[in-house]
């Protein structure tokens, strides 16, 4: 094999053509003098290279794999506008505290464009196919990930986007100027049809907006499909006649086959729920064929990320979950698990309000201590709401309002089922903080260092904020993040 | 019963102060307040009748409070509640709305269910007070 040691990009047709092996920075993928175009896709990765690979080279060979390289040359190139198929790898930085002298090691974020003509219009399972299909596993990298993405408006318009997107959702139910809430049925494996209904129901009667499947919540023994669905019809009718308010239940409609999917979604249509849910490992294209339907169907689609910590949590390797959410908006999901930051499962607060802009924003802007490389306009598509779901409580309610504003689902499960007077109690409890503090915080007054007092001050007169607060006054979880930021803000001289 | 609709109906009822807290809180960022009332607080009836139109441009919250009270004294059987609309692009909808004013007795609603095949149900939530025809409700 003849692999020559220039490592610039051949120019003369018959050396970059003739058969055998070159350097991916040789055969093109490497440009630093390429300038993006506002209608190419940009990705940044995190890569770290194997030993003797130059960062160059390693970032050149992420824009080939990702887009027309083969691991040889082929003379069939020459057949295509070669040139704009490629990749353009044109930038390579250090990632900062990596490398020499520090714990890990060396790093980079490569940022690699892409014309548009490589994508199908409206598929992110196309999308993923280039940008995370093989190169994950290309042998001269040690570990790959990446980290953000910058869709062009030309792109982004070939979406629809959510179906339904947090205002038109908010008209539906009603519901202005707060958080929603939400609480997830537990235990959320063994109860029958009957049972879980009573939870729903005492959980949507003591105040909560919705209550929701868990994820592996499906059609098995001990309660099939269509049990859940007429029983929590039932119970969500009941709690819905009991206030006067609307209320719903995200049914989880994920099956085996998109046949079992579309019959299980026509079913909570037919009994008249306003929403349903979908699992994320139900796959790209799965998730656009049922975000089609409830556009079809007048219904809100509620995304659980089931099992996208395998792929997102280490910084090193995988798909940063920024990424997933805007996948995610474009192909049409109008709820969306973004973390808690203070709650049980993984997030470092600044990276998770960096998913939640992302979910919101009618234009993203470049924010990097939230992780967030680049501005993305969304071309007015429409907003995901964002849910807070997994270990959190009503005592951490200024923390939790703080940090997320209205525009959030707020999922207290074990912090509603828990309560130690019932459920309904539970539900009360937490709609009391929360509109409580929703009604401090327009007051003007300081969340952070006066929220614990309105709490305190609420729970005089309900005693199930009293309990809440006793029963829950000692939990957090202050583990250390493994997702963090890279960028920290540093003093500038004025 | 207590109907539960609006940003702060778990909470004692709002004093005039602290509804004119939150109306100063709309209008500090750019919100048009308006009143709305009605004796059909069915869950999904959408369209209260408006008290005159969204105060636009508005500086004093005192205006709003006026209309509330104004509201009150013509219809104190009524719901009435506040609504703060934001014109941004993307939002262009209500971003706070809360019920400032209810009647003394509050009936709420009745689940109806039509049977219907493989033990499906059909719901109707209906109100106990409309039964009456408008203007004799409560």
């Amino acid at each position: 094999m003849n692999r020559p040691l220039d490592s610039t990009a051949i120019t003369d047709p018959k050396a970059r053509y003739k058969a055998g092996v070159l350097k991916y920075k040789q055969m093109g993928y490497w440009r630093p003098e390429y300038e993006p175009k506002d209608t190419d896709v940009i990705c940044v990765f995190r890569i770290t290279p194997q030993e003797g690979v130059d960062a160059e080279e390693a970032a050149a060979a992420v824009a080939g794999e990702s887009s027309t390289a083969t691991w040889t040359v082929v003379w069939t190139d020459l057949l295509t506008a070669a040139d704009s198929y490629r990749a353009k790898a044109y930038r390579v930085d250090p990632v900062p505290n990596t490398g020499p002298g520090t714990p890990t090691e060396q790093q980079y974020f490569a940022y690699v464009a892409y014309d548009l003509i490589l994508f199908e219009e409206g598929s992110i399972a196309n999308v993923t196919a280039s940008l995370i299909g093989n190169v994950f596993s290309f042998k001269p990298l040690k570990a790959g990930r990446l980290e953000d993405i910058r869709i062009p408006v030309a792109y982004v318009k070939t979406f629809k986007g959510p179906p339904t997107g947090i205002i038109v959702e908010r008209e539906r139910l009603d519901k202005f100027g707060r958080p929603l809430l939400g609480a997830t049925m537990k235990p959320k494996l063994g109860l029958s049809g009957k049972n879980y209904g009573r939870v729903i129901y005492e959980a949507l009667t003591g105040g909560l907006d919705f209550t929701k499947d868990d994820e592996n919540i499906n059609s098995q023994p001990f309660m099939h499909w269509r049990d859940r669905f007429l029983f929590g019809m039932e119970a969500v009718n009941r709690a819905q006649a009991n206030s006067g308010e609307i209320k719903g239940h995200y049914f989880n409609v994920t099956g085996a086959t998109m046949e079992d999917m579309y019959e299980r979604a026509d079913f909570a249509k037919e009994l008249g729920s306003n929403i349903v849910m979908i699992d994320l490992v139900i796959g790209w294209t799965a998730i656009q064929s049922m975000s089609n339907w409830c556009r079809k169907n007048d219904m809100i689609l509620h995304m659980h990320r089931a099992g996208h910590g395998t792929y997102t949590r280490q910084k090193n390797h995988g798909v940063s979950f920024r990424v997933i959410a805007k996948w995610l908006r474009l192909a049409g999901v109008d709820h969306l698990h973004c973390g808690t930051a203070v709650g049980k499962l993984e997030g470092d607060p600044m990276t998770v309000q960096g998913f939640y802009n992302v979910c919101r924003d009618a234009v993203t802007r470049q924010d990097l201590q939230r992780g967030l490389f680049f501005d993305q306009d969304w071309a007015d598509l429409r907003k995901v709401l964002p849910v807070a779901s997994g270990g959190i409580h009503a005592g951490q309610m200024h923390q939790l309002l703080h940090l997320f504003g209205d525009d959030v689902v707020l999922q207290f499960g074990g912090g509603t089922i828990g309560h130690p007077m019932g459920v309904q109690a539970g539900a009360t409890a937490n709609r009391v903080a929360l509109e409580a503090m929703v009604k401090a915080r327009n007051e003007g007054r300081d969340l952070l260092a006066e929220g614990p007092d309105v709490l305190r001050a609420a729970a005089k007169w309900c005693k199930p904020l009293e309990a809440a607060l006793e029963t829950w006054k000692d939990v957090s979880f202050n583990y250390a993040s493994t997702d963090t930021p890279d960028f920290v803000p540093t003093a500038t001289a004025s | 019963m207590r109907i539960t609709q609006g940003a702060f109906s778990f909470l004692p009822d709002l004093t005039d102060a602290e509804i004119r807290a939150q109306v100063d809180y709309a209008l500090s960022r750019g919100w048009a307040c308006s009143v709305e009332h009605t004796d059909d607080a069915h869950p999904r009836n959408t369209y209260w009748d408006m008290w005159g139109l969204p105060m636009f441009e508005l500086k004093d919250g005192a205006a709003v409070l006026f209309e509330v009270n104004a509201c009150r004294k013509a219809f104190p059987n009524h719901y009435i509640k506040v609504n703060a609309f934001d014109s941004t692009r993307g939002v262009e909808s209500m971003v706070l709305s809360f019920i400032v004013h209810r009647p003394a007795d509050e009936p709420g609603f009745a689940l109806v269910r039509q049977e219907a095949g493989g033990r499906n149900l059909r719901y109707t939530t209906r109100g106990y007070a409309a039964d009456q025809p408008a203007g004799r409700r409560y």
